[in-house]
């Protein structure tokens, strides 16, 4: 026979925890990573939000809408999509440790 | 309509970082901007493809928003049980019900319970993300693979033309038809968020370029998005209750010297590698006569 209880619990284990970082740190797929010149940076310089190309474009969610903004390099896969669609050149690939 | 600016799009992420997809996947960028607009009180329903492994491993999941996993043919289905569970208990007007799925699981496989859901008016969002492939199993070619393209079932270049999804769907008379592309993310939260309010059924289907079956560097993916419209061969565009809209970014295409070369397009990708004179006249083709159709119903 069946146990009840034990089917329901079968069920409820379909039931998902969230998580950060389901792949690993996916950091580590890439020793390449963007680095902001602030400087260059449009919000950095004027102070003002704006621009945050590098927010809007990045697949992974892992830059931060603030003045400067911000990369969170323990997840960022370096593809290199937030310096192709930096307006102002502000940011560059560079071979960056993950702690 | 109001120009949503960038700070206007909603700033929280309903995507934990550190998933599976590929560095570049426009997918990941696409789902991104389309949870943003869905917020919170959305049940996704998504059957095998890329977009499943986004979501984890049995026991975990990479999302703020509640996804059922479904089998393969079911999407359609599966969305329009969850409607009417959600009118069952009076929630189907504060719960959205998205399907996401890919193109091999909508415009091959997933067609008939999509095509169903669609002749009922059930009320929910059907977003195809269209990488233009069978990407997660290795780039098989679909319905949705334009002509010329290589995949691994296609070792000579697709010799037919892509499946005309958006037509199909229009024919259905439903409340909402858009094109997308993962390029234009603003673009995407204003499409995704004006289908959330409206009832009915929705589609949405979405440009995703994908670095390794479409063969360019992942740094590319937003460049090759972008010729995809700025050559013509993608408008963006949306179709409200049978009026048709042309999308702000598209609307300079009108004029056919604004279009660059097809080829811009087509030769920045591996896949088309050797692509014969006569496919990309049949390509040229296709681009004058989709926008003369689009002028017609503008002028209308
Ligand atoms: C019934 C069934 N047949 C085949 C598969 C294998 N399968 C898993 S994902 C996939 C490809 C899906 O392609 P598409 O819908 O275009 O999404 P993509 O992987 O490109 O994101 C296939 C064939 C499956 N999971 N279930
Ligand atoms: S894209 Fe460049 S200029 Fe714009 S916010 Fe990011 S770093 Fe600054
Ligand atoms: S390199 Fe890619 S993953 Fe990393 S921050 Fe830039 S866009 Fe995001
Ligand atoms: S194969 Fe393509 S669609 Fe799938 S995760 Fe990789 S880039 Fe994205
Ligand atoms: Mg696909």
């Amino acid at each position: 026979m069946p146990n009840k209880k034990k089917d329901y619990q079968i069920i409820l284990a379909s039931i998902q925890k969230p998580v950060i970082g389901e792949a690993g740190i996916t950091g580590t797929w890439s020793k390449l990573k963007p680095v902001i010149n602030s400087e260059k940076c449009i919000p950095s310089k004027s102070g003002k939000p704006g621009c945050f190309n590098c927010w809007l474009f990045c697949p992974e969610g892992v830059v931060s809408r603030t003045i400067p903004p911000k990369i969170n390099i323990e997840y960022c896969k370096g593809c290199g999509i937030c310096k192709e669609e930096c307006p102002a050149s502000a940011i560059s690939m560079e071979e960056v440790e993950i702690e | 309509m109001n120009l949503v600016k960038v700070m206007d799009v909603q700033e929280e992420e309903y995507i934990y970082p550190g998933t599976r997809m590929c560095a570049g996947c426009a997918m990941a960028l696409i789902y991104r901007f389309a949870l943003k607009a869905l917020g919170p009180k959305t049940i996704l329903t998504v059957p095998a493809s890329c977009l499943t492994v986004l979501h984890g491993m049995q026991g975990f999941c990479t999302t703020k928003v509640s996804v059922l996993h479904t089998p393969f043919a079911t999407t359609g289905a599966s969305a329009s049980g969850i409607v009417a569970s959600l009118e069952e208990k009076g929630l189907n007007n504060e719960i959205c019900v998205v399907a996401f799925a890919g193109d091999g699981g909508t415009v091959d496989i997933g067609i008939q319970a999509l095509s169903g859901a669609a002749e009922r008016g059930t009320d929910f969002i059907y977003a195809c993300y269209d990488n233009e492939a069978y990407m997660n199993t290795g780039v098989q070619r679909s319905g949705a693979t334009p002509q010329g393209a290589h995949t691994t079932t296609t070792p000579g270049g697709k010799m037919k033309p892509k499946k005309n999804m958006l037509k199909i769907m229009e024919a259905h008379g439903i409340a909402y038809v858009a094109t997308a592309n993962g390029s234009y993310p603003i673009d995407i939260y204003e499409k995704f968020k004006k289908a959330r309010t409206m009832i009915g059924t929705k589609y949405i289907h979405i440009l995703s370029p994908c670095p390794p079956g479409w063969g360019y560097d992942p740094k590319e993916t937003i460049k090759i998005g972008r010729l995809a419209v700025e050559t013509g061969f993608w408008p963006l565009y949306e179709i409200i209750n049978g009026k048709f809209n042309l999308s702000r970014e598209s609307k300079k295409y009108l004029d056919p010297s604004k279009r660059k070369p097809i080829i811009d397009y087509l030769g920045a990708q591996k896949r088309f590698k050797g692509i014969s004179d006569e496919d990309i006249e049949d390509y040229k083709t296709y681009i004058n006569n989709l926008w003369d159709e689009i002028k017609k119903r503008i002028d209308h």
